[in-house]
């Protein structure tokens, strides 16, 4: 039967994975800007780790939080994991002792869960964060048109991508907005639904308004305008985001318009008072405005919180929804984790079947050739043996080891607890001795 | 008299209601699906017990308050499932299932022991007449849920104290077309079915009765809506005033459908 990892041998399948690497909890960022790969670096790494004779198959995971090299270890590779690291640090160019004690290792059913985690969004900086699972799709359907997968890291990865599409549809691990920006887009989502071809304008040039101005493109708002007190820094902006400057004097001749309205200018009153949204309301037909105030003081005055259609949100709001939020990802990770020791058992009643079936035709063939060798020593002693009692000899002793090994093989392959048939698998590996015969 | 095939309806309609609000806590979209043809095989299988009843009663099954309220929870669903495929939005499915099996349920409790005196038929105009206004009640009701459901999110958008389940339901803007294509279809319902019933009374009487109570509350009816769709266009009224407005006016509504029905009129009371 061929193996798992290496389908022209014959022999034993052991299934192992390995983990290396570092993530935003074991190494600073300047240190893993020194670690991470490239996709042509990834795909040059795993060749290399399987020219070497360390893995035999390998998928390297780059990102800005984490670079972590999975493999399957070729048969008998001593410390596999020593062998990664040390190729790591020598691909990077890094003096070792600078990395010493920020790898994290796996190995077995911990780096697959490792791997599950990551994919939900559980080991991100940014709990239930969404892009891992499209860097971690990536990074796979790259290795695999590489041919740097095989069996196992395949059956893994594929794993971990339904993982972590199962855990973001059937749990709210990354359901709501965590950053402050998001939260400002994804209310305005709340009064709008669809934000495409909704109009925006923005008041001021600060860093988190250029945030919400990003998320609102992606989202594929359609006209936008930006107002400063200087023009150069909103033309600037404008530019930046692909938007329309506008002067500071024509603010009231343009705040008609938008629908969403994001506000982050330094100034010691309100910008927008009442009477000014009032008339920008009354002058778009009574249709709802939603404003984001970042600015501190706040830009909008308190007398305009209750005006007909403003739904109106300052920084501090926005903070306390994210920290809400924060809060009920959370309390949603136990759930996840249901989800990955599901899938995790799902892989090891793989593994387990396949390890079965191999030890089963390995002790098979163990035993054929010593009925084989019995058979032929005590025949020479039997000189009254006619050719067909020698056959019909044969026969039974074969039909006797399929007899012997039928119920061992259904134990092993569908007995009740895997944890049980594992077990049985490394005892019966010990005790026919199949490792030491396979050496 | 409920049949095997109501309570078939019924449990349909319950298991539409679970996944529907299963789907609502944790998005998913084959229990989404699941909980769309769950109410779709509840309303095929009411309609089948809707069927049986006519064929016993060799008449439209809706001639007394239990075989009018059947059909209006059979319309109801008809018309929900009509605009969550129009608007792509199953969010407030587990609302509308949840009155529909209360209603139902409620309905249960009405059962007649026996099936009526079957009435003198009469034709398929009226059949067309009572079954549009029926429908038109139906999506009323629809555009009054979903109108609720608008003041609620509105609210709560306003005190920004956001719940969990606030991130679940339709934006406001959603809410709102949803209601409105509600009425719309309501008021075209009812224009149609007031035009069959005067049709119908001018062949069988040669006048036409506009001082019945339930005629003028149904012109009533017919003018409120239609200032909703107006004014929910208007600068001062667009938004939680015109849903306010819509949930209102669904209050004329079940009072021509109990009060009306049952004590007012004499040419339009139930058997």
């Amino acid at each position: 039967m061929p193996t798992a990892t290496n389908p022209n041998r014959v022999g034993v399948i052991r299934i192992q994975v390995a983990l290396i690497g570092c993530n935003h909890r074991t190494a600073p960022v300047e240190l893993r800007e020194r670690i991470a790969f490239t996709s042509q670096q990834a795909l040059q790494a795993a060749d290399e780790l399987k020219e070497r004779g360390i893995l035999e198959e390998a998928v390297v995971v780059s990102t800005c939080n984490r670079s972590e090299l999975y493999g399957v270890p070729g048969d008998f590779a001593p410390s596999t994991a020593e062998a990664m690291e040390e190729y790591f640090t020598s691909f990077h160019k890094i003096p070792y002792d600078q990395l010493k004690g920020r790898f994290y290792r796996w190995a077995g059913p911990d780096a697959v869960r490792h791997l599950f985690r990551v994919a939900a969004g559980l080991d991100s900086m940014l709990l239930g964060e969404a892009e891992i699972l499209g860097q971690l799709r990536t990074a796979y359907n790259q290795a695999l048109d590489h041919g740097a997968t095989g069996p196992v890291l395949n059956r893994i990865f594929q794993g971990a991508l339904e993982v972590g599409k199962r855990v973001r549809s059937e749990t709210e691990v990354g359901a709501r907005p965590m950053s402050v920006a998001l939260a400002g887009v994804k209310l305005a989502e709340r009064v709008f639904g669809n934000l495409k071809g909704h109009s925006a304008l923005i008041l001021g040039a600060g860093a988190v308004a250029e945030q919400v101005v990003e998320h609102m493109r992606n989202r594929g708002i359609g006209n936008l305008r930006v107002v400063n007190r200087s023009f150069d820094r909103a033309a600037e902006l404008a530019q930046r985001v692909g938007g329309e400057a506008v002067a500071w004097e024509s603010l009231e001749a343009v705040l008609g318009v938008p629908d969403v309205i994001v506000t982050s200018v330094s100034a010691t009153g309100p910008v927008l008072t009442r009477e000014l949204l009032e008339r920008a309301i009354a002058a778009r037909s009574g249709k709802p405005v939603f404003v984001v105030d970042l600015g501190v003081p706040r830009n909008v005055a308190e007398s305009a919180v209750g005006l007909y259609n403003l739904y109106l949100y300052n920084i501090d709001d926005l903070g306390e929804i994210v920290a809400q939020n924060k809060k009920a990802r959370e309390s949603e990770v136990p759930r996840a984790e249901a989800i990955i020791a599901e899938h995790i058992d799902k892989f090891e009643s793989w593994r387990g079947a396949l390890e079965a079936g191999s030890i089963v035709n390995d002790l098979r063939e163990q035993f054929h050739q010593h009925r084989e060798m019995v058979i032929r020593e005590k025949l020479k002693e039997m000189d009254d043996v006619t050719p067909q009692e020698r056959d019909r000899i044969a026969r039974i002793t074969e039909e006797l080891i399929e007899r012997l090994l039928e119920e061992p093989q259904q134990k092993l392959q569908h007995g009740r607890g895997m944890r049980g048939r594992l077990a049985g698998l490394e005892a019966i590996r010990h005790l026919f001795g199949l490792e030491d015969r396979k050496k | 008299m409920p049949n095997h095939l109501g309570y078939l309806s019924l449990a349909l309609y319950v298991a539409s209601f679970i996944c529907y609000a299963r789907n609502l806590s944790v998005p998913n979209i084959w229990v989404g699906r699941g909980a769309s043809v769950l109410l779709a095989g509840g309303i095929l299988v009411q309609y089948l017990s809707l069927y049986q009843r006519s064929l016993a009663l060799h008449t439209v099954p809706y001639d007394d308050l239990y075989g009018s309220m059947s059909l209006f929870a059979w319309l109801l669903g008809i018309t929900y499932l009509g605009l969550e495929l129009f608007h792509r939005q199953r969010s407030v499915g587990a609302f509308v299932t949840l009155l529909l099996v209360c209603w139902i349920t409620l309905l249960g409790l009405l059962t007649p022991r026996s099936l009526p005196v079957p009435s003198v038929p009469r034709g398929a105009i009226f059949a067309f007449h009572v079954t549009l206004n029926t429908w038109a009640y139906a999506a009323f009701a629809l555009s009054f849920v979903l109108s609720v459901i608008y003041l609620v999110q509105d609210r709560v958008l306003r005190s920004r104290r956001l719940s969990v389940a606030f991130w679940r339901f339709p934006a406001l803007d959603v809410l709102e077309s949803m209601a409105r294509s509600s009425v719309y279809v309501g008021l075209v319902a009812l224009i149609f079915g007031v035009a069959m019933g005067l049709i119908w009374e001018h062949r069988l009487r040669g006048s036409y009765s506009f001082g019945d109570p339930k005629v003028i509350v149904t012109l009533a009816i017919l003018a409120v809506y239609a200032a909703y769709l107006l004014l929910s266009r208007n600068a001062n009224w667009r938004g939680a005033r015109a849903a306010l407005l819509c949930a209102m006016n669904f209050l004329i509504v079940l009072f021509s459908y109990t009060f009306v029905n049952l004590y007012l009129t004499k040419f339009h009371r139930f058997l």
